[in-house]
């Protein structure tokens, strides 16, 4: 393979993939109360692709499955149905991939020396074989995300959680990863904090020359990092385009309705809650548009018919039926 | 390259003492007088029991120290006691405080290995049941249920009397300790692993323990070096409570007959012997080893209670 076709080459391809989680009562319960199995969908019929060396966002409100879609990549999960590829490095093998998670409290085991958490991976993958190794990576790698060589010693609890999602950075920097999954890394954190741990991110990547699937429900956090985002809601991909597109252009009532909502300086936390009613249960989703119920334009058709997804010109891939090419 | 901890004006990590000096339970341990009570006359009661054979004016199980003339004599302080027999003596002449130091050991040890045994049976069933989930959790949770709706004793009889059916008449004497052991381990380890099952599913979807996973660390090792740590602290109560019921359940199957032999008499031998002279006017038999098992139970639960309040976080 040339390096040109290698460079084409999606890193990652993520085609129609599902996922279900049965969340049904014990068999007991249900034998007594008569209830029937429930299923519930938090992934459903995702595709999308995340080019070498860039960025794709995955926004969306709470419960969407965006976090899901992150385990399945990284194959915490399994997938019901669908492929997810990533493409392959310079060894021949797929691209390894690391995850930074959303808490930064629970990221970090409280009973480890820090020094201990990095060199974990160091210690399972085998990359380093000698004590003193380990430690000079281990405090090459602090030092790499803007801590001190000495913070090793300490455990989680002596750091803020700025401070962790750092430490959780080095971890996953020290797997040697090509592709890093980070499920909302900075959505636990303050606000001046979030910037730090951005920019930090955004240089890692060119240092590094990592891919990132970047997650968050905050599309101004997702503006500064992406090169494209894919909006979600309710287990589905609705829209996907170049971040710059998406925001002078958005397509869909759902997009339209995020970023008319994107917290500003005098709402910092108005986030989560999106205007215009409930996000329905995934256990029960709306017939057709799964948006319909919330939709100001939705027509009859559409709490009926599924609506495709359709790539118009500018290469943005959007799944309504009102959408057009204007 | 040299660690930052070398320079000068860096500050060194703390040593362990440091650590424990430093601690919450040290601050609140030094705080609560229950617990300096009871941790001061619980260390005197085992100090007393590991070194019986030195402290104790006689071995009880040498049959040449005991002199029948000497039987059933009171405590010093009543008409008629005698030294060196403090607490008295009993029928066969034994004194009584040393029976007392010796039974001690016995009930300590019994209580010991059966929270030990337990222990480990109890976190192993907790940890594969949370960790794996599915049937394998079904059927030891179910194994479980169904211990605990029988009765400790009715298990402790039970075991003890299919053991002792199974051993050599010669060993049954020898095995009676082993015999308990297992009995009291086999009706008690269901607490600890619904407890350890419980923060293992906890633990388990944390992300901490998926990162790991992601690095596709054994599950062997996720369970040894980050689950069963942080599990550690709900069972160091558990254990703590449990080794006072052990040496209950221990004293009421030897004071049933099924338990220590009067030739290796734990506290509840002793008591159950001394039962049969309650009305022959020879209290002091029965009421002396009584008094040491209330005492020895009820520090170590003042204890357990203590580390329990301590360590939940809820009740703080
Ligand atoms: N292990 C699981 N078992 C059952 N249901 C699950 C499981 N994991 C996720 N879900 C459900 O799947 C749906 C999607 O969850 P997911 O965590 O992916 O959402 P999310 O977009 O990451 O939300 P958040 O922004 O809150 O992190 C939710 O309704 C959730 O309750
Ligand atoms: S398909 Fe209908 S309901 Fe769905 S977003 Fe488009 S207009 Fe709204
Ligand atoms: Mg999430």
């Amino acid at each position: 393979m040339t390096v040109m076709s290698i460079q084409k080459m999606p890193a990652l391809s993520v085609d129609r993939l599902v996922k279900t989680f049965d969340v049904s009562a014990p068999w007991l319960n249900r034998l007594i109360e008569r209830k029937p199995r429930q299923v519930l969908q938090a992934v459903n019929d995702i595709t999308f692709h995340v080019p070498m060396g860039g960025c794709l966002s995955l926004v969306g409100e709470s419960g969407c499955g965006k976090s899901t879609v992150a385990r399945l990549v990284t194959g915490l999960y399994k997938p019901d149905t669908g492929d997810i590829r990533f493409a392959p490095g310079q060894d021949g093998k797929p691209l390894s991939a690391q995850m930074i998670f959303q808490d930064p409290y629970a990221s970090l085991n409280p009973r480890w020396r820090v020094k201990n958490i990095i060199a974990e991976p160091l210690r399972e993958l085998k990359l380093r074989n000698s004590k003193a190794e380990i430690t000079e990576r281990v405090e090459e790698l602090l030092k790499t995300v803007g801590l001190s060589a000495s913070d090793g010693e300490k455990f989680p609890h002596e750091f803020s959680g700025g401070q962790r999602q750092r430490i959780s950075i080095a971890r996953a920097l020290a797997g040697e990863p090509r592709f890093l999954v980070c499920d909302e890394p900075t959505s636990a954190l303050d606000v001046s904090v979030q910037a730090q741990v951005l920019n930090l991110m955004r240089r890692l990547q060119d240092e590094f020359g990592l891919t990132y699937l970047f997650i968050s429900h905050d599309l101004s956090v997702v503006r500064h990092m992406s090169d494209r985002i894919a909006v979600m809601y309710l287990g589905r991909i609705v829209e996907e385009g170049d971040t710059e597109d998406l925001f002078a252009k958005p397509r869909h009532p759902y997009t339209q309705l995020l970023l008319e909502t994107i917290p500003n300086v005098k709402h910092p936390h108005r986030d989560r809650v999106v205007a215009g009613g409930e996000v329905p249960s995934p256990l029960k989703p709306p017939s057709g548009c799964p948006f319909h119920p919330r939709c100001p334009i939705a027509t009859a058709r559409c709490s009926e018919e599924i609506p495709p997804v359709r790539t118009l010109a500018s290469g943005t891939r959007v799944a309504c039926h009102f959408v057009t090419e204007q | 390259m040299t660690s930052d901890t070398s320079k000068p004006g860096a500050i060194p990590p703390p040593t362990m003492l440091q650590r424990v000096r430093d601690s919450d339970i040290w601050w609140s341990f030094t705080h609560s007088k229950s617990a300096m009570f009871a941790a001061t006359v619980l260390a005197v009661l085992i100090l007393a029991a590991v070194f019986a054979p030195f402290i104790a004016p006689q071995d009880p199980y040498d049959a040449a120290q005991l002199d029948m003339w000497k039987a059933e004599l009171p405590p010093v302080w009543q008409e008629g006691g005698e030294w060196p027999f403090l607490l008295g003596t009993d029928t066969q002449g034994r004194d009584l405080l040393s029976a007392i130091l010796y039974g001690t050991r016995i009930s300590i040890v019994i209580g010991l290995a059966s929270v030990a045994l337990s222990l480990l049976i109890g976190m192993t069933a907790g940890l594969v049941a949370g960790f794996f989930g599915g049937m394998i959790d079904n059927i030891l949770m179910r194994i479980g249920d169904i211990t605990l709706s029988i009765p400790t004793i009715l298990i402790a009889i039970l075991v003890s009397t299919v053991v002792r059916q199974l051993l050599p008449a010669d060993l049954r004497e020898i095995g009676a300790s082993a015999v308990l052991i297992f009995a009291i381990s086999l009706s008690s380890w269901v607490q600890y692993a619904r407890t350890v099952r419980a923060q293992t599913i906890v633990e388990r979807n944390k992300e901490y323990v998926q990162a790991a996973r992601l690095l596709k660390v054994p599950a062997r090792r996720i369970l040894a070096h980050h689950i069963l740590p942080n599990t550690l602290t709900p069972v160091l109560v558990a254990a703590t409570l449990n080794f006072g019921m052990a040496i209950l359940t221990e004293a009421t199957l030897s004071f049933l007959g099924i338990g220590m032999p009067p030739g290796q008499p734990s506290l509840g031998t002793l008591i159950r012997i001394g039962n049969q002279f309650l009305f022959s006017g020879s209290w002091w038999i029965v009421l002396f080893p009584v008094i040491q098992l209330c005492l020895l139970v009820v520090v170590v639960n003042l204890l357990g209670d203590w580390l329990r309040d301590v360590l939940n976080p809820k009740l703080r």
